[in-house]
């Protein structure tokens, strides 16, 4: 009962957080980009980006209007109840913050104004034997996310094939995410789970480099490339379109070789929190 | 430059592309199920609840909150206009609206709408929603909520509303355009250049 009251009110604590304020390894990659930009109006777009990032902070209210769909992620001790206070706290959430009521049905598009519905919000489970809960929240908002691509690539197209992929997603997907983005790559496992690692690497921040040697040259050099399409912050042209890359992978079968891409805005917001067995909550970075 | 709505053809047409204007006055927001709506109830010769004439359009869905009996805009950034690339030229050329506020551009229809009736496209910068709401000084109206709080037509009072930049003139010039021709080399061109 008391753990479920935690993980509520620690679902409604990290939303806040997560739509208030920029994590601070996203903000200094702004702040450089700002600097980096020689064209007049990419730097009125970020230095307007910046402003807004402040105001939001200072006024406590959401940074951007869409605040997203959240996508959990929990990793550790799972209990019984879990997911139900998971619900609570985001309906809880979107009427306090408030979070825009974005949940809607498919089909009917009706909306139920609490963000709740069959399968939202979504749920990654990674269940182990620790003690303790981690819960991770990023809200995704449509614009960046409707940008989303899936290719099953075949094995000959190689590396080459990936990064020509990632190059024409972000080169088709212009203005539209609102660019300088976070490029997540997920290559290989199978067709769902290469979107599952394009989205999940986004949570690793701009300034941890990647433990795979062969992924983190890859990150780096598909961001310099990226950087040269001339997009420009929300596609009005410039030197930023991305402020860094992203790649994961997983084994995959020997005749295919899947390769996802999910962009997330300059508006990439993620919160952490560890909740102990007793209740007791820890802000993660 | 602040520009005060209604505005008119003149003022509209002498916009260059690249320039930075802030709207001022009433501006009207609404997106995808306004625009259905409101093509609708006009091919059904209905009145509308709205005037349009001179008016700035906002694509944006808001998050409001009302307190006391009254509407307040908390975040207000704008969203992706592509969205409403089939259904804008036809409510240019209805609603006499001169400016188009929003992120990301229109297509080649809808450039040709603005170029026909004397309509601009503003760029706002995407999500910047506390600016945005900040510069909302008033909510005089809202209609047809029944669409949902993003969905319905929102008519309020702004003061420099913007940075705004314009990105697609009366004349039949789009940034978007100038930007997409070069992306487009550079593409080709590193592609090209890809290590193995
Ligand atoms: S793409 Fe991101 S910054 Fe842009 S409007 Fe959507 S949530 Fe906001």
């Amino acid at each position: 009962m008391e753990l479920e009251r935690a993980v509520e009110d620690a679902v409604v604590d990290m939303l806040r957080e997560a739509v208030t304020t920029i994590p601070p390894d996203v903000q200094d990659a702004l702040r450089a980009a700002e600097r980096a930009e020689t064209s007049e109006v990419a730097r009125t777009q970020l230095a307007t980006v910046l402003l807004n990032m402040r105001e939001a902070e200072e006024r406590g209210i959401p940074l951007c209007q869409d605040t997203g769909v959240p996508v959990f992620f929990l990793t550790g001790r799972m209990f019984p109840g879990l997911e139900e206070s998971i619900r609570r706290g985001l309906a809880r959430a979107t009427e306090e913050i408030p979070l825009r009521p974005n949940a809607v049905h498919p089909l009917t598009r009706r909306n139920p104004g609490n963000n709740l519905g069959e399968g939202s919000p979504r749920i990654v489970y990674r269940p182990t034997d620790d003690g303790f809960l981690d819960v991770t929240v990023m809200p995704k908002g449509a614009g960046s996310e409707n940008m989303s691509a899936l290719a099953m690539l075949t094995p000959a197209q190689g590396l080459r094939g990936v990064k020509e992929f990632v190059l024409e997603t972000v080169a088709r997907a212009g203005g539209r995410p609102c660019p300088p983005t976070i490029v997540g790559v997920g290559i290989g496992g199978t067709a769902d789970q290469a979107a599952e690692l394009a989205k999940e690497s986004l949570l690793r921040p701009l300034d941890v480099p990647n433990d795979d040697e062969q992924l983190d040259a890859l990150e780096g050099e598909l961001a310099e490339a990226l950087n040269c399409l001339g997009v420009g912050p929300m596609g009005l042209g410039g030197r930023t379109t991305v402020l860094g890359v992203r790649c994961a992978m997983a084994y995959c079968h020997t005749a295919s070789l899947p390769v996802a891409v999910n962009l997330q805005c300059w508006a990439a917001r993620r919160a952490s929190r560890r909740i102990f067995a007793d209740g007791r909550t820890e802000r993660r970075q | 430059m602040n520009l005060r709505t209604p505005l008119s053809e003149r003022t509209v047409r002498s916009l260059r592309l690249g320039e930075e204007v802030a709207i001022d006055g009433r501006v009207h927001i609404g997106r995808d199920e306004m625009h259905i709506r409101a093509l609708e109830m006009r091919e059904q010769g209905k009145e509308m609840p709205f005037d349009m004439n001179g008016g700035a359009l906002y694509h944006c869905g808001p998050i409001a909150r009302k307190s006391g009996g009254v509407w307040e805009i908390i975040a207000a950034g704008p969203t992706t206009s592509a969205r409403m690339n089939s259904l804008e030229p036809l409510f240019i050329r209805e609603f006499g609206v001169r400016a188009i506020i929003g992120k990301g551009g229109m297509s080649g229809p809808t450039l040709e709408a603005m170029q026909e009736c004397g309509c601009v496209y503003l760029a706002f910068t995407g999500g910047a929603a506390v600016l945005a709401a900040r510069s909302i000084k008033k909510v005089e109206r809202v209609e047809w909520l029944d669409l949902g709080m993003p969905e319905a037509l929102w008519i309020v009072e702004a003061r420099g509303l913007g940075p705004l930049v314009v990105a697609m003139d009366a004349h039949g010039n789009s940034l978007y355009d100038e930007v997409s021709a070069g992306v487009e080399d550079n593409l080709a061109r590193l592609k090209g250049k890809l290590g193995r």
